[in-house]
């Protein structure tokens, strides 16, 4: 059969639904936002075109900026996290006899089946005061009590205090890792999966251990699957809202929930439109980050 | 002698079980310092297992392994006095060659300046010098191959084991890494032991050659033992063209073996083993001789129609419809340019070979 990609026309029809798509529903309102983003805002709060760099002199200014550094410091806290848990977990997987790996993906992406609203509502009603873990904690401290009361010690452990574990910064660190720990974990799979294992036998014969081999074989050669998987987390925590909105507390404001509070509460859209271009901006440079770094190490293969 | 000698590495009644397939079967014998050793068999015969499991990678499910004196049972592969060029090669793609061949140095202690040299002279064994700088990328598949040989010797191993080491190169390159590789057993001086399924390359490279099948080891003998005086029909067969006919012993006398065979009678030929019943008489297609008048006596001899002639430039290879209700080949070389003898599909041709030169085979 011919391929269809040399027929212009073919090509066209088929790529054409997809595009009028993304043009309606993603182009278009950005170019709106965009817009907005130099308007100004009303005396009501409807939004009034204009050419005006306000919006973004307010965007800098030491409260959101520090918001946006704080949620950069999130983001990049709750990735490290998905990494070192991720990592293991994707290797785990990717060198797990044939038989197991499509179930315990399968585990991987199970959460994806439930709507992530309440799977957070779930760790909230595992974190609060009167939750599940502080509820298991608090059992554990009673056996314990009485352990010290059989041994003639009554009252060492004192009296039980449940732990302040939900509306902070830790919990939105914990809800993000959650959250975000399938996106690093697939497109790492997936690079651990592909790779040869006679690399890693190589070194291992080669007289390294373990350790050395991870780090000087499997880490490097599965750059990319990390890379991806990293920038993919850590995007979707740099923008996310509803995980602080649920689960941080009065100082966990992130980014996007200041972007959301000036479409909402505020009525503050040409501000919110110039904040929510801040942040794409950001990204655009952790992506920028990313493609340098990945050609530069590529044309050190090249130039060799 | 070789027997002589302490074996590098002793094999004693290895099993191997992936589940219920049995890839090893009691496997049983030694490997002598400087042999170069080859595991010969077809695909699933359990060579690869075999190699994996002195490498490291694999352990048994019953019996030892000794290598150098040493029990290799939880010896891990990096603690090993082995070494290991990889049917896939598996050189490093993100280190220069040069880091490639050191990195075995370097990840056990060995400063970096002492590496770098040991590594550069690694080099120059396998030829590469001055592409210490390159990436693997940039090199050929014989180069890479080089490069994990390198990468491999420069250990300096008690053996060194190779993972059908020429399957990846095209056929010039194979020939010529053939004698490359006896080569540089012979500067080096350390075992080779490859896994090969190509009998060609054992026959001419290996000093002795162990042959499988189904896990099991069915002969182990040098190239010549292995061609000329093969245990079994499964060797025979694997190791070159053989053509067989099925007799029955009819009598035994003074190391001569009489066999009726049909629609040749009975034949005598030379025999010191024991044999009765069922045997195969067999003989190489090149032991045999075509002609057009019944040949002088004292040879077995066979009557055939020629059915087809495959023409390979040096040789033509000539099926026979015989009457003893087997199809022969045999080999003819064509010495002279002259085409005046070539012989014809529908020709009744006489087969005849000397006893000398028949096979018996049990089994």
């Amino acid at each position: 059969m011919e391929d269809w990609r040399k027929s212009k026309a073919a090509f066209a029809i088929f790529m054409a639904p997809a595009t009028f798509w993304l043009l309606l529903f993603f182009t278009v309102p950005l170019a709106i936002i965009w817009v907005y983003s130099f308007g100004e805002r009303g005396p009501q709060g409807q939004t009034e075109l204009a050419v005006s760099l306000e919006n973004y002199a307010r965007a800098v200014e030491w409260i959101p900026l520090k918001i946006l550094w704080k949620s950069l410091w999130i983001a990049t806290i709750s990735t490290v996290i998905c990494l070192l848990l991720g990592f293991p977990l994707a290797m785990g997987v990717a060198f797990a006899p044939k038989r197991w790996k499509n179930p315990l993906l399968l585990i991987v992406i199970l959460p994806f089946w439930t709507n992530l609203l309440i799977r957070t509502y779930a760790w909230i009603a595992i974190l609060r005061i009167s939750g599940f873990l502080n509820f298991g904690l608090e059992w554990a401290h009673g056996l314990l009590d009485a352990g010290f009361g059989v041994i003639g010690m009554p009252g060492l452990m004192g009296e039980f205090q449940p732990l302040e574990l939900l509306y902070n910064n830790s919990a939105v660190i914990v809800g993000l890792v959650y959250v975000n720990l399938p996106f690093l974990v697939l497109p790492l799979y997936a690079t651990l999966e592909k790779l040869d294992k006679s690399y890693l036998e190589a070194s291992l014969d080669l007289g390294a251990g373990q350790w050395r081999t991870f780090f000087s074989v499997t880490v490097p050669l599965t750059m990319p699957g990390i890379a991806s998987g990293v920038l993919l987390a850590f995007i979707l925590s740099l923008g996310t809202f509803l995980t602080p909105d649920l689960l941080g507390g009065t100082d966990s404001m992130m980014i996007g929930n200041l972007i959301a509070q000036e479409f909402g509460p505020s009525r503050d859209w040409p501000f919110g439109s110039a904040l929510s271009f801040v942040l794409m901006y950001v990204t655009f440079f952790v992506l920028w980050l990313r493609a340098t770094v990945a050609s530069r190490s590529s044309g050190v293969g090249e130039a060799g | 002698m070789t027997e002589a000698r302490k074996p590098i590495i002793r094999i004693r009644n290895i099993t191997k079980r992936f589940g219920s397939v049995v890839a090893c079967d009691n496997v049983d014998f030694d490997i002598y310092p400087g042999e170069f050793f080859a595991l010969l068999g077809p695909s699933g015969c359990g060579k690869t297992t075999l190699l994996r499991m002195l490498a490291g990678f694999e352990s048994a499910s019953e019996g030892e392994i000794e290598i150098d004196g040493q029990p290799m049972l939880d010896v891990p592969p990096n603690k090993r006095p082995v070494n290991m060029v990889f049917q896939s090669y598996a050189v490093f793609p993100h280190m220069t060659v040069l880091d490639n061949v050191a990195y075995g140095l370097k990840v056990t202690g060995v400063p970096k300046a002492e590496a770098r040299a040991r590594a550069e002279e690694a080099l120059g064994l396998v030829h590469l010098e001055g592409y210490g700088q390159r990436m693997p990328d940039q090199l050929s598949g014989g180069q890479r191959q080089r490069v994990a040989l390198a990468r491999a010797l420069v250990k300096k191993p008690k053996v060194l084991l190779l993972d059908e080491p020429l399957s990846a190169l095209d056929a010039k390159l194979r020939d010529a890494m053939r004698l490359e590789l006896v080569r540089l057993q012979h500067t080096v001086g350390i075992t080779f032991v490859i896994v090969t399924h190509d009998q060609d390359e054992a026959l001419s490279m290996a000093d002795r050659a162990a042959v499988m099948e189904r896990g099991k080891v069915m002969q182990i003998a040098g190239p010549g033992d292995l061609y000329e005086h093969p245990n079994s029909r499964f060797v025979a067969d694997f190791i070159g063209k053989v053509n067989v006919f099925e007799g029955k012993v009819s009598g035994v006398s003074g190391g001569r073996l009489a066999v009726e065979v049909g629609g040749m009678g009975r034949i005598e030929v030379p025999h010191d083993g024991v044999a009765q019943g069922d045997v195969g008489i067999a003989v190489r297609p090149e032991k045999t001789r075509l002609s057009k008048d019944r040949p002088a006596s004292g040879l077995i001899v066979l009557k055939g129609k020629v059915t087809d002639v495959a023409y390979y430039g040096n040789e033509s290879h000539i099926l026979l419809d015989t009457d003893a209700g087997v199809q022969v080949t045999t080999t003819v070389q064509n010495e002279k340019r002259s085409t005046d003898a070539a012989m014809t599909i529908g020709d009744d041709m006489w087969i005849s070979w000397s006893p000398e030169d028949t096979l018996v085979l049990n089994g």
